[in-house]
Formats: C-alpha cells, sequence, structure tokens
C-alpha cells in the first residue's frame, strides 16, 4: 500500500492546437513527499496541474490517483477524490468572509457524507472547529469576518492555502506559492508546508523561487517545452546538465 | 383606502417574484425566465381553485412546485449556456410560456358560466377571495404573511453554508470547481428554488386580480423580476423588498400624477440609483452600518 505512488501521469499530453503544452510526460509522486515541478516559463508546469485538477481534457494519457483512474473524472469530483489546489494568480471568493471561503470549501468525501441538514444547514461543530484550526495554523483567525477581497497580498495567499486544506486533500498542487512574497513569509510558507506534508499530505510544488524548493523538496522533476528533462534528488536535478541547458542555454563551443 | 391596500397587495406579489430572481442571481445568473415561472403558478393555482374546488392553499403549494419542477427540467439545459446566451434563452423560455397559455383553452360549463382558461381572451372569474368572504385587508395580510414567511426562509437559507456556497459560484465559478462545489447542481437547485417562489407568488395574484392573461406574463414582468434584485442589491433579502417598494410603491405609483412623462422619469431615475449605489440600495457597506446601529458591538457575519 506504501509502495503505491499518490498520483501516476502516464504518457500526459496536453495540445492546444498545434502546441504541445504538455507531451508524453510520465511522473509518479510517493506518499508523503514534497515533488517540486519546475522548468523555465511556457514549459507546461502549470498545465499540468490544471491538468491534474481537471479543469481541462487530456489529449492523451492517463491520470491515476490512489490507483484509480480519474482521467475523465469532473473538477469538482477530483476534490472529493483528494486533489485541492492552489491558484498562481490567487482566486478567491472576494465578496464572502475569510470564514466562508473555508466554509463553502469543506467538499472530502467525508465531510460530504454527512447528513444534508448537518451538511448545509447547521454547520457541525466539528465543521467549526476544523475552520478555526485551519484559520490559526495559517494566522488568520483574526481576521474571519473580514471579506477575502480586503486582505492583504500575502494574507490572501495564505487564505487560498488554508482553502486548499479544507477539503482534506490526499495530494495538494501549489502553483507558484511564494510568488510576490517577500523573505519572511516565503520562511513561514516553507515551515508551513513541511507541518501539512508531516500531517499526511503529498505536495506537488510548482516554484520559481530556487531556494525554496531546493529546501524543502524531496524530488525534483524538470520540464522544458513540455517535456520532462530530468528528475531526482535536489543535488542531482542540480548537477544535470540537461537542467543548466535549459536555464542558462547550451555552452558555446570553445 | 382600497387603492392604497391594491398598492400593497402588488407590492407584495412583485416581492415574491423578485425574491425568485435573487436566488438565481446568487448564483450569477441572469434569468428572464421569471415571469414564465410566475404565469405558470399563477394558471395552475387558478385552475385548481376554479375548476377543481380545491382551497387555497393546497392549490398555492401545487403551482410553487408544478414551477419549480419546471423551472428545474429548464435549469438543466438553459443554465448550459452563460451571460447574454443564458438572457436570450432565458427570454425564448418566457415567451414560449406565455404564447402557450395564448393559446390554452380548457373550460368548463357552471351553471351560466363557462370557467376556466381561454386562449387570448384569458382566464376570467378566479373568484376564491370574494367567494369566500375574504376581504381586501384579508388579502392584504394574507399576502404579506406569505412574503414575511418566504424573506424569513431565504434568509436563514442565506445565512447557512447554502448561501456561501450559492454565492462563491456567483463569483467566480472556475474557482468553486476547484473547491469541490458541483456548480451545476448549485445552479440548477437555486432556479428549482426560484421558480418555487415565483409559482407562490403567481398563484396568489391570479386570485387577488381575479383575471389574468398572457399579455401580463410577457418580458416587461421579467424585466421587473430581475430589477428588484439589482437594483436592491444581493447583500440580503431586505435589499429586494426594498426596491419592489421603492419601483412599485414610489417610482409607478407616486409619478402617476406627471402621466406619460412617468415612464421617462422611471428609466432615469432607474439609471440614476444604479449609478450612485452600483451594488444595490442595500449593498454591504449599508447593511453592516445599519447592524452597528441596531447592535453596536455585537456585529458578527458568517459564522
Amino acid at each position: 500500500m506504501l509502495d503505491l505512488p499518490v498520483l501516476e501521469l502516464e504518457g500526459v499530453s496536453k495540445h492546444f492546437g498545434g502546441v504541445r503544452a504538455v507531451d508524453g510526460v510520465d511522473l509518479a509522486v510517493a506518499r508523503g513527499e514534497i515533488l517540486a515541478l519546475i522548468g523555465p516559463n511556457g514549459s507546461g508546469k502549470s498545465t499540468i496541474v490544471n491538468l491534474i485538477c481537471g479543469l481541462f481534457p487530456l489529449t492523451a494519457g492517463r491520470i491515476v490517483l490512489d490507483g484509480i483512474d480519474i482521467s475523465d473524472t469532473p473538477m469538482h469530483a477530483r476534490v472529493t477524490c483528494g486533489v485541492a489546489r492552489t491558484f498562481q494568480n490567487i482566486r478567491l471568493f472576494g465578496q464572502l468572509t475569510v470564514w466562508q471561503n473555508l466554509w463553502v470549501a469543506q467538499n472530502s468525501g467525508e465531510q460530504r457524507r454527512q447528513s444534508f441538514a448537518r451538511r448545509w444547514l447547521g454547520g457541525s461543530r466539528g465543521a467549526r472547529d476544523e475552520i478555526e484550526r485551519t484559520l490559526e495554523f495559517f494566522g488568520l483567525a483574526h481576521k474571519s469576518n473580514e471579506l477575502a477581497a480586503n486582505l492583504a497580498f500575502g494574507e490572501q495567499r495564505r487564505l487560498e492555502f488554508a482553502r486548499a486544506l479544507s477539503a482534506r486533500p490526499a495530494l495538494l498542487l501549489l502553483d507558484e506559492p511564494a510568488a510576490g512574497m517577500n523573505a519572511e513569509e516565503i520562511d513561514q510558507l516553507d515551515n508551513r508546508i513541511r507541518k501539512v506534508r508531516d500531517d499526511g499530505v503529498t505536495v506537488l510544488l510548482i516554484e520559481h523561487h530556487m531556494e525554496l524548493v531546493m529546501s524543502i523538496a524531496d524530488r525534483i522533476a524538470v520540464l522544458n517545452f513540455g517535456r520532462k528533462i530530468a528528475e531526482g534528488t535536489p543535488a542531482a536535478v542540480q548537477a544535470d546538465p540537461m537542467v543548466r541547458e535549459a536555464y542558462l542555454g547550451a555552452p558555446e563551443a570553445a | 383606502m382600497d387603492f392604497y391596500l391594491g398598492l400593497v397587495q402588488i407590492i407584495g406579489v412583485h416581492t415574491l417574484l423578485g425574491l425568485s430572481a435573487y436566488c438565481v442571481l446568487l448564483t450569477g445568473q441572469v434569468s428572464l425566465a421569471q415571469a414564465g415561472f410566475f404565469a405558470i403558478g399563477a394558471y395552475v393555482a387558478g385552475m385548481l381553485t376554479v375548476l377543481a374546488q380545491w382551497p387555497l392553499i393546497p392549490a398555492l403549494a401545487v403551482s410553487a412546485i408544478v414551477a419549480g419542477a419546471v423551472a428545474c427540467a429548464v435549469g438543466f439545459p438553459a443554465l448550459r449556456v452563460k451571460g447574454l446566451m443564458l438572457v436570450v434563452a432565458t427570454v425564448a423560455f418566457g415567451e414560449a410560456v406565455r404564447l402557450f397559455f395564448f393559446n390554452f383553452t380548457y373550460q368548463i360549463q357552471a351553471g351560466t358560466l363557462h370557467l376556466g382558461p381561454h386562449g387570448a381572451e384569458g382566464f376570467r372569474q378566479i373568484r376564491y377571495f370574494p367567494e369566500h368572504g375574504w376581504s381586501t385587508l384579508d388579502v392584504v395580510l394574507f399576502i404579506w404573511a406569505v412574503v414575511v414567511l418566504v424573506m424569513a426562509g431565504l434568509w436563514w437559507l442565506d445565512r447557512s453554508r447554502v448561501g456561501a456556497v450559492l454565492r462563491a459560484v456567483g463569483e467566480d465559478e472556475l474557482a468553486a470547481q476547484s473547491v469541490g462545489i458541483n456548480i451545476t447542481a448549485v445552479k440548477v437547485s437555486a432556479m428549482t428554488v426560484g421558480g418555487f417562489i415565483a409559482g407562490i407568488g403567481g398563484g396568489i395574484f391570479a386570485h387577488y386580480t381575479t383575471h389574468i392573461e398572457h399579455a401580463q406574463f410577457g418580458v416587461v414582468l421579467a424585466t421587473f423580476a430581475i430589477a428588484y434584485p439589482i437594483l436592491g442589491g444581493l447583500s440580503n433579502v431586505f435589499g429586494t423588498l426594498l426596491a419592489a417598494v421603492f419601483i412599485q410603491g414610489f417610482l409607478i405609483e407616486g409619478l402617476r400624477f406627471m402621466g406619460d412623462w412617468r415612464n421617462l422619469l422611471f428609466g432615469g431615475l432607474i439609471v440614476l440609483a444604479m449609478n450612485v449605489r452600483p451594488r444595490g440600495l442595500l449593498d454591504a457597506g449599508t447593511t453592516r452600518a445599519l447592524k452597528r446601529l441596531f447592535a453596536p458591538g455585537k456585529e458578527r457575519s458568517g459564522a
């Protein structure tokens, strides 16, 4: 059971017209690891996240979550299967309060099995406690009645992270969570991602901030032009000539 | 006096119509089908009390269920399209309903009278209230009891997780799906509840006017239906009530002395109101200010 990867991509492709945004990528994410997906701009990282969460259909290949093929599962149902995400450009419900943003996101299989009245009308004590704990963890407890649109940028990023966790995902997709954050905030983010992983959530991280990636990733996969060009430990990936070439360009002939 | 009681009746029924559009509008859908559901409610309730001799309350319940069922059935195909296309699709539905009743005749002989809908001539003699000795005041009280019940129900739903989910869908459908909300189910449910409320409103309308015909349920009525929640604001149900009072009580009746110039001023004032208060008469800021005024130090929202 433990050997079974949480997520497997098998020959996953996505073509937009003639553009091969993602082209035959195989990738396995092991349970409990932090896997970072890096690559130059336009290499297909966000497209992979969008394919995993079901934003658009695959051109070819399949996506397997916990041994179950979810390639044709609609987007909302994949959350119930255990996949949650954040967005590169924040997409909160701005006119809802911080509290409500987490409330509407409680859509795990277990949460869905509550009785209709508990889930929709009353709100169980368990659900309330869970929201309070999550807000506490993200340092947003004092903002719980604030409209999400009125939060500062860093708080909005944290709230989106918190919202993704509200559905108790097995696999969390973080799409550039450090973008626009200062050093202190990135430090806190680093700690929070580790803590979430220690609580049993597998993390697929897309990030340009190399310091963060090298610090927390157990493994790194590198994409370029929609193909996977390297995969391994941070040290191995850093030393890989293909990766250096993708980021820095081909070395000139002496 | 009767004039004012009549006005209060109109405002009550139009509040119900506005609330039906409010439910749908919360999910970000502009529906011009509400007049159609209202018409279905009116004809069904009228036929039940006149032709089948049902008491009023069960007749209203059935008209609400029928209108809700039709709204649910219409919701599935209609909500696959968005924005302007949805407006076009719902206008088409509303007109189809109107034209159905334009052609619909089902009459029975009762003594010298022919009772029941009669195509273009409409459905006359829906005389439940006078036959059962209800005074105008009784009718007014009955209408407003229903309005209060519906508003209380919606207010409560609005505070629950249902309201938060409806608003989440209205704000960002993609984000809603990404947190696991089935947006089709949510939108169709909102449409069904909206149809249900419009059905009640239509049923009451048929009984206090005693005479209904297809022309009353056209695009103009559908436009009024969405004008109330849009003008009133979507922060809570009282906005819709306020807008119904403002439009029916002030703009339509209050300006009657101006004759044909009234419609011009009517349009102008709506445009002005929307410019001064783009989020509606009763927006989130005003609601918060009122709360602070009436319950200082106890402000809570959401939880």
